[in-house]
């Protein structure tokens, strides 16, 4: 009989299961409930970037593409980067296309983290970064941001966090789970803390087109950030492509060549049928994403008016497909609050804490669900407090 | 203004403080709004949609092709008033192509509807000819797609 505990990774077995996973395990069992706790668009993928997917099968193209992505789509992702963001990319060798943005952050992570380089972590924030952090031997750093802020990260707790040894600082705007935004007056603040430094930051700009009262600013385009930064999209949300898994990375080209020398080792090539059809996105859609925003915009002012309204406050996130609720006045914990959301009255949410210890006392409801179902779970949501 | 319409035409049961909030619009703009266009002839009322059939195992729609020989200066005009004025019609198009008259038609039964359409419609001074089809099933209407509530197909492995 093998002894699994044995054989298995020391460091593998101390990284804890994500605390979302259990939740929708527990949903997953019942019928008809409310998830708004998906981070997933309830939209399809345009009809016209499936036609390319599917007319790149017919014409035979399932072969490995380049290393480092099809030229044609690094040479549109650098034209997107471009007209959307302002920023200037050589496609030629500052750009990696990878599975999904998830792989760009795993990656670029490895390239960067030798063992006890502290990683810097905002929290609230997506629950994958400190587990690779620390797979990889790192430190994972948590920096509380806080609601007062709107859940920006602050000079001052930055300028507090780092040591001799921090090596790169995590930068996930719009954030997933609190929706916050940082705004060009923050990114300069935040530009000038890690002035001189050799800090490197790796921005999760996945939510980039979900910018709402404005448009996305990234780190990269403030003043000489884009020798230190590592921008990381995809086209997951913006396109909805979650299940094509297809994310890139641009960054100095030190770093994108080691990165992409772990991807080719690792994985080869990004999916070609999702390449193909990501050109297609990059194109010609931004006047669907353009619908597709408006759309999630209005379902944010009603959240955010309807919950607030029922005594859940709730600070108004500018960015990405969440709203992240104070559920204080209530008195119960966040797993509390939910647990019995979901038990009595079959609405899914997800716990603030799950996203790190900042998050607790607060709940994580998604709006990428019809404006039918949301008012449905709003009510619900409202019956249950009165019930409290 | 597309915007407001467009939520209406999804679910006109929205209330003023909701289409205010989505749409940051104070509530009396909204209201204003949408009394113009009622005025307008824009929105021309509220009707909720119903799945008759799920009341009234009998209850049945036919589509009639009607073939009409138009009137000297009134054209279709006068023949498509009349067939309005009926209740059981529910709707009357102008069509191009191979008929000129789509009518729908509502009863409690078969033999109702089709007696409607021989004691009633095919007399009529200037219609040529119809052609009754019944509406076996109703997949979708109105945009809404009936008896289906489609999967949340969203599953949960998401982060």
């Amino acid at each position: 009989m093998i002894n699994y505990d044995k054989i298995l990774s020391e460091k593998v077995k101390t990284i804890k299961p994500s605390g979302i996973r259990k939740f929708f395990d527990l949903a997953a069992e019942m019928q008809g409930v409310i998830s708004l706790g998906v981070g997933e668009p309830d939209f399809k993928t345009p009809w016209n970037v499936r036609e390319a997917g599917i007319n790149s099968l017919q014409d035979g193209k399932t072969r490995y593409t380049a290393n480092a992505g099809l030229i044609q789509l690094r040479e549109e992702i650098c034209n997107y980067l471009d007209r959307r963001f302002l920023l200037k990319y050589n496609p030629q060798n500052e750009v990696l296309v990878t599975v999904g943005g998830s792989e760009a952050i795993d990656i670029c992570i490895r390239a960067l983290v030798n063992p006890d380089d502290e990683v810097l972590i905002p929290e609230p924030c997506f629950v994958a970064y400190s587990p690779i952090a620390a797979l990889t031997g790192g430190k994972p750093v948590p920096i509380e941001t806080k609601a007062e802020d709107n859940f920006r990260l602050t000079a001052q707790a930055l300028k507090a966090a780092i040591t001799e040894k921090t090596k790169l600082l995590i930068f996930p705007f719009p954030n997933n789970p609190t929706g916050a935004v940082m705004r060009r007056e923050h990114l300069e603040e935040i530009a000038d803390v890690l002035k001189g430094t050799d800090i490197i930051v790796l921005s999760d700009e996945i939510y980039a087109e979900l910018t709402y009262s404005g448009d996305h600013v990234s780190i990269a385009s403030i003043g000489d950030m884009a020798e230190r930064t590592v921008v990381v999209n995809g086209f997951s949300k913006a396109y909805s492509m979650t299940g094509w898994r297809l994310g890139y990375a641009a960054g100095p080209t030190p770093i994108i060549k080691q990165m992409t020398k772990i991807h080719q080792f690792a994985i080869m090539s990004s999916p070609t049928t999702s390449q193909y059809a990501a050109i297609e996105a990059l194109k010609n859609c931004d006047g669907a994403i353009k619908k597709m925003r408006d759309e999630y915009n209005m379902r944010r002012r009603l959240m955010i008016d309807t919950l607030n309204n029922m005594g859940l406050t709730c600070f108004e996130p500018e960015g990405a497909f969440y709203v992240f609720p104070s559920i204080k006045s209530t008195g119960l914990s966040s797993e509390e609050f939910c647990e019995r959301l979901l038990m009595e009255k079959k609405v899914a949410v997800v716990p603030g804490g799950a996203f790190g210890e900042s998050g607790e006392g607060f709940v994580r409801i998604s709006y990428s669900y019809s404006i039918n179902h949301l008012i449905e779970a709003l009510g619900k949501i409202e019956e249950f407090i009165k019930s409290l | 203004m597309d915007k407001l319409l467009n939520l209406l035409s999804e679910n006109a049961r929205f209330t003023d403080k909701q289409l205010a909030t989505m749409l940051e619009m104070s509530e009396a703009e909204v209201k204003a709004k949408i009394e113009d266009c009622e005025k307008k002839g824009v929105i021309n009322g509220y009707h909720a949609l119903i799945n008759w059939q799920n009341v009234d195992p009998q209850y049945v729609s036919a589509i009639i092709e009607v073939k009409v020989s138009p009137k000297r200066d009134h054209g279709f005009d006068e023949i498509a008033r009349k067939i309005m004025e009926f209740p059981e019609v529910e709707s009357v198009y102008l069509m191009s192509g191979g008929y000129d008259l789509a009518i729908t038609v509502s009863g409690h039964s078969f033999i109702e509807v089709a007696m409607f359409v021989s004691k009633r419609l095919s007399p009529l001074d200037s219609v040529l000819s119809t052609a009754t089809h019944f509406v076996l099933k109703r997949y979708k209407d109105m945009g809404v797609k009936m008896h289906y509530e489609a999967d949340d197909e969203r599953g949960n492995i998401s982060l």
